[in-house]
């Protein structure tokens, strides 16, 4: 063609384009842009691992280098997903052992990763760099030592959160004495001690290292020596922070922090005692985020530590923080962005500390930069939810969980639905909410007039009716997961609003009054979905199809129906009528 | 699209804490290990004279598993720290010693401890007599610095006030028991 730039010319301009959605759009322009650009792209984002299958990946794009992958629905960590349900990542691990050896990064979130599959991975890439297992499970410390005897070129092991067997403290070992290459390493969510003395000297002969987390086996009287041997840490992330109070562990632990100039992050403390919090009051002044969801320490000791730390941006506490804490952090951290208050004591039945709407009603005045908010805590009313909005239309994330389902504002007993209203209303960015309280049907109606931006929506003990569902699937035109358990809503809105589950990742319904003749249609009429009905009382079939489901899954798919369904599970599509007689 | 308010018609699991919590959380015992975990948390919480935690739905609040494990394995918070780790002296003995109160549940463990430890024997504790007869007494050292008889005040109470301990000599303790 006369007037078309040369390929190498076109590639070498895409590869300036790293997101997803300007190289999906550049795919699009003519046949020959989507070649060139699919045997450039480097990185691939499969945001649901049935959406697609591994085959036809690799087949668009032959030179991968770096996969991310997520697999179970985000209400699996909190056990409405049950065991069994999928989302195994060795069938990815063997379609790109096969035809990537190039692969050098690996990331998966809530994914099922056998022993099998990190051993594959270890002896099948390599130039592997970077394993970042985010919430999974299914793997031992034996697949871990795979990793470390045979990526000679490993940058990161990051298990953040994820539930390992824990056989033998042993497997660090298996890192070769003249492996150098580590950046990053984050075990903080295995039980038992590993080798102490292999981590030391890991850490040594890492002058690399930037990222540090450690589990709560590693004792603080040791914590200097590693920190010693890693003055150039960014991240560091104690094992238990309590100790004998003796002054030559203080000093020591003093000492090696103030040694530690570029710290940045901060994060464990489990069992975390005062005494031993001022030992980092040098670094304070450089950190900009902050993990202190594991301390069980008081509000003053907190509110000491946290107002030393002038320039943080993100903060996890305990809701021992209380709202004075929160006036405190408040007034001295003004660069805050994201702030998450988890409870202390979920199920107790009457409240044991003094943390109330009050406390973020502060964050929400003094800190003009907030934009993510995780909020746990037990009262809440329209007017501290219409101060909030007020104070911070910037709000990108908000998360509200009142302990108690369904409980009205605390003020005026009435529902909650003007607060969250005012909510979506002034936030005009917003792209996450989960919901919590006493609340109608008007407030996903204000949801679905205002809240163009949101991606992603929780809603749980909600809703009068249909309409309330049929308020967010019609109006929220941005939206991405919506899940929803224990609200009322069925039939109606979830037929009359079918094709827009096409335009979303997935939607999520448990507990609540979805009949199992709607799934059935519902599979029947949009092929492109994979409509699962999963119902541990046995086939749907055996009950009447007005029946509620358990649990209901939609997700969008180009490659139908999933083989790998345990027995609770049941995929509706044209032949679903046919398949139980 | 006119709707209308079908909840007269619709097909409803109930309010949390009744059937549907039952329902629910038998259904999902069965396949689910973790749930069960959830269910005997809600048991520990239990201690009498509190009111019992409201009947637990799964999922909620929707707090993961791993924080849920950690704050149950975690200890109280401290203010001060004081009632852990303190020394221990006995008349007569050339070097002191180190325990940690909360390894101990009750009065019996600790003072058995003690008897273990410095081979001796400290005897029975009475209201009246203290320990009266014994060859050892144990006493402490309060926050506001004064020397009490152990086994006066109830156990929590001791643990967070107790600052060193000594163990006296029976002779020289016999004020102290006959108050």
């Amino acid at each position: 063609m006369a007037y078309s730039f040369p390929e190498e010319v076109l590639e070498h301009v895409f590869s300036f384009l790293t997101s997803d959605k300007d190289r999906n759009a550049v795919s699009l322009v003519c046949k020959s842009w989507y070649e060139i650009e699919r045997w450039c792209r480097r990185r691939i984002f499969v945001g649901n691992c049935y959406a697609v299958s591994p085959e036809i990946v690799i087949r668009r794009f032959p030179e991968v280098r770096a996969v991310e992958i997520k697999g179970k629905p985000h209400f699996a960590d909190f056990n409405l997903v049950p065991e069994g349900w999928g989302a195994y990542v060795y069938p990815w691990i063997a379609a790109m052992s096969a035809a990537c050896p190039l692969l050098e990064e690996i990331k998966l979130k809530r994914m099922v990763v056998t022993d099998e599959s990190l051993e594959l991975i270890s002896k099948s890439f390599k130039n592997f760099k970077v394993l970042v297992l985010s919430s999974c499970e299914g793997f031992t410390t034996d697949g871990l030592a795979s990793i470390a005897a045979n990526c000679r070129n490993l940058r990161e092991l990051d298990l953040r959160e994820s539930e390992v067997e824990d056989l033998s403290g042993h497997w660090l070992s298996h890192f070769p004495d003249n492996y150098t290459s580590l950046v990053s390493l984050n075990i903080s969510c295995l039980g038992s001690e590993v080798s102490f003395s292999a981590l030391e000297r890991l850490v040594a002969r890492s002058p690399n290292l930037r990222t540090l987390r450690l589990n709560r086996a590693v004792p603080l009287e040791k914590l200097p020596n590693l920190l010693r041997r890693a003055p150039q840490l960014v991240e560091l992330g104690t094992g238990a922070y309590s100790a004998e109070i003796r002054s030559d562990t203080y000093s020591n632990l003093a000492e090696a922090f103030s040694a530690c100039k570029q710290l940045k992050g901060l994060s464990g403390f489990w069992d975390a005692i005062p005494s031993y919090l001022p030992a980092m009051l040098h670094v304070c002044s450089g950190i900009t985020s902050l993990n202190l969801s594991y301390a069980t320490i008081q509000s003053p000791d907190l509110v000491q530590l946290v107002t030393q730390c002038r320039n943080l941006q993100r903060l996890w506490v305990l809701d021992y923080i209380e709202d004075r804490g929160l006036e405190a952090l408040a007034a001295s951290c003004k660069d805050l962005q994201e702030l998450r208050v988890f409870p202390s004591d979920p199920f107790g039945a009457e409240p044991n500390v003094s943390l109330t709407e009050q406390g973020l009603v502060s964050v929400s005045e003094g800190c003009p930069k907030l934009q993510s908010v995780l909020y746990f805590c037990r009262q809440m009313s329209n007017a501290a939810l219409v101060a909030i909005a007020r104070n911070r239309p910037n709000l990108i994330r908000f998360r509200l969980c009142i302990l108690e389902p369904r409980v009205p504002d605390y003020l005026t007993l009435e529902p909650l639905d003007t607060g969250f209203g005012a909510i979506v209303e002034n936030c005009k960015e917003l792209r996450r909410l989960s919901l919590s309280g006493l609340l109608t049907d008007r407030v996903f109606k204000y949801i679905g007039t205002h809240a163009k931006k949101l991606e992603m929506l929780s809603i749980a003990f909600a809703g009068d009716s249909d309409l309330g569902l049929h308020h967010v699937l019609s109006g929220c035109e941005s939206l991405r997961k919506l899940e929803i358990r224990d609200c009322p809503f069925g039939d109606k809105a979830l037929l009359a609003n079918a094709a827009k589950l096409e335009t979303m990742r997935s939607l999520w319904m448990s507990s609540c009054s979805v009949s199992y003749g709607a799934c059935k249609l519902l599979g029947q009429k949009l092929p492109r979905l994979n409509v699962e009905v999963i119902d541990e009382r046995g086939p749907p079939d055996s009950r009447p199809e007005s029946c509620p489901v358990e649990r209901l899954y939609v997700y969008r798919t180009v490659s139908g129906r999933r083989v790998d369904m345990p027995g609770f599970v049941w995929t509706m599509d044209e032949d679903a009528s046919l398949r139980f007689s | 699209m006119e709707f209308v308010n079908l909840k007269a018609t619709e097909l409803r699991l109930g309010l949390p804490g009744r059937d549907e919590t039952e329902e629910q959380s038998s259904s999902c015992a069965k396949n689910n290990k973790r749930s069960s975990s959830e269910m005997e948390s809600s048991s520990e919480h239990q201690e009498s004279g509190a009111p019992p935690p409201k009947a637990q739905v799964v999922g909620w609040p929707p707090v993961r598993s791993y924080r849920k494990n950690v704050l149950q394995q975690q200890k109280k918070p401290e203010s001060d720290g004081s009632g852990m780790f303190v020394k221990v002296s006995m008349d007569g003995a050339p070097y002191l010693r180190k325990i940690d109160l909360k390894c101990y549940k009750n009065y019996f463990d600790l003072l058995k401890a003690l008897e273990n430890m410095f081979k001796c024997t400290i005897g029975v504790y009475s209201e009246r007599e203290g320990y009266n007869g014994s060859e050892y007494a144990p006493t402490y050292e309060d926050k506001d610095g004064d020397w009490m008889l152990v086994g006066d005040v109830p156990w929590d109470m001791f643990i967070t006030s107790c600052k060193r301990l000594r163990i006296m000599k029976g002779s020289e303790a016999k004020g102290l028991g006959c108050l």
